[in-house]
């Protein structure tokens, strides 16, 4: 009885572990990750007290930021970060806040979050000058486009895939993730550079996108099933694949090899790694050789006329299968290098691709379902916009501003930016 | 003695018409819906631009025009499916610009649709049920007293099951109006609309898709429309159910009313003549009519697989 | 391997708290999607606005537990019309869009370190359930069969809880045998063609939205005061997604459906999951094949897996005619 008692416990404890944070728990412990600008920081010194003062434990945080320290009990524990340690050009964001109280409860472990910044920039004072406001403007706008090309990237496909087979697909979100874990495997566990990985990463979610159409979406179009039934079908397989990169990659979210602890460089008032400058350049790149590929290329204007209108398209002499399995194939390759850029940018997790998921839903949708340039420019709206929000709102509210204007944009202008209104009767 | 009265509703509406000028916009007698200046425009494309146009009480009047000519986007403006961008209209002398669809019907304007839309997985007498108005088992609380609407269902029951007798279709009440052929379906849905109890009942293509077969027993449901005393307005294709049955032709070109007129003569009218051959047909098309024209391409494909599925 | 405590464990999931607060869920989800054709994915905010509207009014505000449910039940009200008004007039996929974007803003709020003084942060809110226990019947011990027994806690929440999804299915039932349920069900068919008869397709669907959200957060107060604390991430969008497997599971359009998907959802979730945790635990699977926390993901991967065959196979669930399904539809 006691057993099953522990086991009903253990399950309902482990389901809502899993629903609220991916960490197993074996013990009561605090842990957390040091990052400024998106690099981990190391060697800073962290040290936990109890309530009354008594040490429990004093660590360091290591090549990956993090650190962790177990504690006794649960109850409420201080714990301190020690701003001398912090490398130079680098200081917390709110000075005052050095020591956090923190309550850990039992069978967890509780993360603690130090909010860093580069040095001088720190909100400490009310009255921000003229030229640091314009100065955050101008990196906030480098971050959102970063956001954007990344939003982008994996909206084009989400959005050809849309159009052509009028699809919503719930598992776009795991196919970043798919991507993001290939380029992981192949870096960190096989040791291959990262560069090379994100090559493999790419065929890999190509391959992943074909095989997608060719043996599950292509039969299930073909047997005439319902948008209704196969959008719902799409979150069971995002289900499905969420879990399975939870089994085989579990809950923490971990770094690739390469490019991980760069120093930021100042270009005008934009400070960042110079890894994401490349990333820029590539996901530039990429887009614009897709829609490239879509006005100039024979199959890009085929697919373009799918999406448009896959009834006339096929009228018209178009093979319509194998336009949507192109379109399948590459929007899996693209949303896979989507996904090692968001995997560069903040780590890869098994819950990365859902994560931005809704992001790029509201990217396609601002941009008008089915078209492929408004979800570029619907997407790149979106990352400014959550960005430039942390203006006025606080950082762990900036995604609840994207998803409003999404909200709005349904209001008053349910065809998106580039849609058109459709006829009814 | 019946034989007589119809005549005598045909000859009553065709007097009406005798002797009336044929210009698009001519006022009639006595006219149940007058409409002014609707435009709707999709984009750089003006879908509908209709000057003036009044329809006589008790007659049927036939809408036709070349594909994309705008007809049936002209139905949803004045049916509230479709928000106009301009214009004003009135039903029995009520404006009813802006007037949201439900509300329409409500009036007694009731229209079809080109694609039918029976509610494939509602019974027959489910589907006819639905059309009676003022029901009070449709308020969310009285619902949930049975005896409260029980006595009112059992009334619409009855009404239902005589325009199906009517209708040929009493054998298929309790089927799945999905399993119904096409042409049975174009019956379902007018019974259904007569149920609303219309005025004026709009019907778009009542006559597409379905088997020559049955297209006398559906012309005689429209004659009879008018027979009890309802106004019709169609769209129609097909120019020999247009002679036929109609009693006058509105005929609509690239949007607006390009003419007006008595079946018979309508169809020798020059200005028809051209819209249909197209007096453009030396000049290339512009960029707006073959847009126009790939989307009742696309319409017309679409209205073939909806009609195999 | 302990079969009996697997056998236990399952037998008490059959009827326990998730089981119920899963099938009012999906009750409110049926009326809204099996019935009303509406894709509403956000049903997880109506359970969390009307569990938070009650822990908030007790343990922040220190006010009365009945203006707490009261408070519960206008919130949700609130949630459907400023879902409702915005969305009910677009196209269905639309709708779900909306809605699951408007889920993930109630909870990144009620997560956010701004309000914690309201809504208690990612820890969420406790002590607000006193008053409810308060009024528990039962004398304190153990109620039930064998082994099978429950806490003198545990029986008021399941006993309240249980008439609450009783109530429910009745309500649902009055509903769909009415003609206000038959213009639901056609306004899932074509809502154009409702539009045509004279009937206000808006105002049915925000009464269907209304009442699949109330009936969903009579679930959130039952999940509130069974676990005596509310937290913002129990209200994510998978628990959404696994109301969605239970309606269909059982057959969408079905009265008693929601209730016995959400119990064979439960049954075979906590069987899979004991057993796989019993299996490696006892060696009978290595551990090198999977430990004990990968065996949790398993069972959620079952539920992918689930949906989709079920989708794909019998897309009308156990219950439900293959003729009148809203799922083919279109």
């Amino acid at each position: 009885m006691r057993r099953a008692v522990i086991a009903f416990t253990a399950f309902l404890g482990g389901l809502v572990l899993l629903l609220s944070s991916p960490a197993w728990a074996d013990g009561e412990a605090l842990k957390g990750t040091l990052q400024n600008q998106g690099q981990p920081v190391n060697g800073v010194k962290i040290s936990v007290t109890t309530q009354d003062g008594k040490p429990v434990a004093e660590v360091t945080s290591g090549a990956d930021g993090k650190w962790q320290v177990p504690v006794p009990k649960a109850g409420e524990y201080k714990v301190t970060l020690d701003q001398k340690t912090l490398p130079s050009g680098v200081a917390l964001k709110f000075k005052d806040k050095d020591t956090l109280t923190v309550q850990v409860y039992e069978g967890s472990q509780r993360n603690v979050l130090f909010a860093l910044g580069a040095a001088g920039q720190q909100g400490n004072g009310p009255a921000s000058s003229d030229s640091s406001f314009w100065n955050r403007v101008a990196q906030l706008t480098f971050e959102g486009f970063n956001l954007g090309l990344i939003i982008a990237l994996a909206a084009m496909g989400l959005s050809l895939i849309f159009g052509t087979t009028g699809l919503t697909n719930f598992a776009h979100g795991e196919l970043l993730t798919l991507g993001a874990m290939s380029a992981y495997f192949f870096n960190v566990v096989l040791g291959i550079q990262l560069i090379p990985a994100t090559v493999i990463a790419v065929i890999v979610g190509g391959a992943f996108g074909y095989l997608q159409d060719r043996f599950f979406w292509g039969k299930l179009r073909q047997r005439g099933s319902s948008l209704l039934a196969m959008m719902i079908i799409s979150i069971g397989l995002a289900l499905f694949l969420r879990y399975l990169f939870l089994f085989l990659f579990g809950g923490e979210s971990a770094a690739y090899t390469d490019y991980n602890a760069q120093a930021g460089i100042q270009v005008g008032p934009i400070s960042a790694a110079p890894k994401n400058f490349i990333a820029m350049g590539i996901e530039l790149a990429v887009l614009l050789i897709v829609g490239l590929a879509l006005l100039k290329t024979r199959t890009g204007k085929a697919a373009r006329a799918v999406a448009d209108n896959p009834a006339l398209a096929a009228s018209s002499g178009i093979n319509v299968d194998r336009v949507i399995r192109i379109i399948w194939t590459a929007g899996g390759a693209v949303a896979a290098l989507a996904g090692v850029m968001l995997g560069l940018s903040q780590n890869v997790g098994y819950q990365m691709g859902f994560q931005i998921l809704l992001l790029v839903f509201a990217g396609v949708t601002l941009g008008g379902l089915g078209t492929a340039f408004g979800a570029l420019v619907g997407s790149i709206v979106v990352g400014l916009f959550i960005q430039l929000s942390t203006l006025v709102v606080p950082t762990e509210l900036k995604t609840v501003g994207a998803l409003l204007v999404l909200i709005l944009v349904m209001l008053f202008r349910p065809q998106g930016i580039l849609g058109r209104r459709e006829r009814i009767g | 003695m019946h034989a007589d009265t119809t005549t005598a509703k045909k000859e009553a509406a065709l007097a009406v018409f005798a002797g009336l000028e044929t210009e698009p916009g001519v006022p009639k007698p006595d006219p149940i819906l007058v409409i002014d200046k609707v435009v709707r425009r999709f984009g750089g494309l003006t879908a509908v631009d209709v000057d003036h146009v009044e329809i006589q009480r008790g007659s049927i009047t036939a809408l036709i025009g070349p594909n994309g000519a705008g007809k049936t986007t002209f139905f949803n403006q004045l049916t509230g499916f479709d928000t106009a961008d301009a214009g004003s209209w009135t039903f029995n002398g009520k404006p009813m610009n802006g007037v949201p669809a439900h509300r329409v019907a409500r009036q007694g304007m009731v229209r079809t649709f080109q694609l039918t839309k029976a509610l494939s997985k509602l019974t027959v007498m489910e589907n006819m049920r639905l059309g009676a108005q003022n029901q009070r088992g449709e308020n969310f609380f009285r619902a949930l007293i049975p005896g409260s609407w029980r006595g009112q269902e059992d009334e619409i029951t009855e009404r239902a099951e005589e325009l199906l007798e009517r209708f040929k279709l009493a054998a298929k009440r309790d089927d799945f109006a999905g399993s119904l052929s096409g042409g049975q379906r174009k019956l379902l849905e007018m019974a259904r609309a007569l149920m609303v109890g219309p005025e004026l009942v709009m019907l778009d293509e009542p006559m597409a898709g379905v088997n020559p077969a049955l297209t006398q027993s559906l012309l005689g449901h429209v004659k009879n429309l008018r027979e009890e005393g309802m106004t019709v307005l169609f769209v129609e294709h097909d120019m020999d159910m247009v002679r036929d049955i109609s009693d006058w032709v509105i005929v609509m070109a690239q949007g607006a009313v390009i003419a007006e007129g008595p079946p018979d003569t309508i169809m020798s009218d020059q200005r028809v003549i051209d819209a249909y051959l197209g007096a453009h047909h030396d000049a290339p098309m512009s960029v707006e009519e073959a847009e126009e024209q790939l989307h009742e391409a696309e319409a017309e494909l679409e209205a073939e697989i909806e009609e195999k599925a | 391997m302990d079969w009996n405590s697997i056998f236990v464990t399952t037998v008490k999931a059959s009827i326990g708290l998730e089981t119920v607060v899963y099938a009012l869920a999906a009750i409110g989800l049926n009326v809204q999607f099996g019935y009303a054709g509406l894709l509403n994915f956000g049903q997880a905010a109506f359970l969390g606005v009307a569990a938070y509207g009650l822990a908030v009014t007790v343990a922040t505000f220190q006010l009365p537990f009945w203006l707490g449910i009261v408070i519960g039940l206008a919130a949700t009200v609130v949630l459907a019309f400023l879902l409702g008004i915005p969305t009910l007039r677009l196209r269905a996929d639309y709708l779900a869009i909306v809605t699951i974007a408007a889920a993930e803003i109630v909870r990144l709020i009620f997560r956010a370190v701004k309000f914690k003084d309201v809504f208690g942060g990612s820890d969420g809110l406790q002590s607000f359930s006193g008053d409810f226990y308060a009024m528990n019947p039962y004398a304190p011990g153990s109620y039930g069969i064998g082994s099978i027994t429950f806490t003198e806690r545990t029986m008021w929440v399941l006993t309240v809880g249980w008439i609450l999804v009783a109530l429910s299915c009745a309500l649902v039932y009055l509903l769909m045998k009415s003609p206000w349920g038959r213009v639901l069900k056609a306004i899932r068919e074509d809502e154009d063609a409702v539009r045509s008869l004279g009937k206000n397709v808006f105002s049915y669907k925000m009464q269907a939205l209304v009442l699949g959200g109330i009936i969903g957060c009579l679930g959130g107060f039952v999940f509130a005061l069974g676990q005596a604390s509310v937290q913002p991430d129990l209200y994510g969008t998978e628990f959404t997604f696994y109301a969605y497997t239970i309606v269909i599971l059982g057959g969408a359009a079905r009265v008693f459906s929601p209730v016995v998907g959400a119990a064979i959802f439960w049954v075979l979730l906590v069987f899979i999951g004991n057993t796989l945790a019993e299996a490696v635990g006892s060696g009978v699977i290595p551990s090198s094949i999977m430990t004990v926390s990968q065996a949790g993901s398993v069972r959620f991967m079952l539920v992918g897996l689930g949906l989709m065959l079920l989708l794909i196979f019998r897309p009308q669930g156990i219950f439900g005619d293959k003729r009148e399904i809203a799922l083919d539809a279109r």
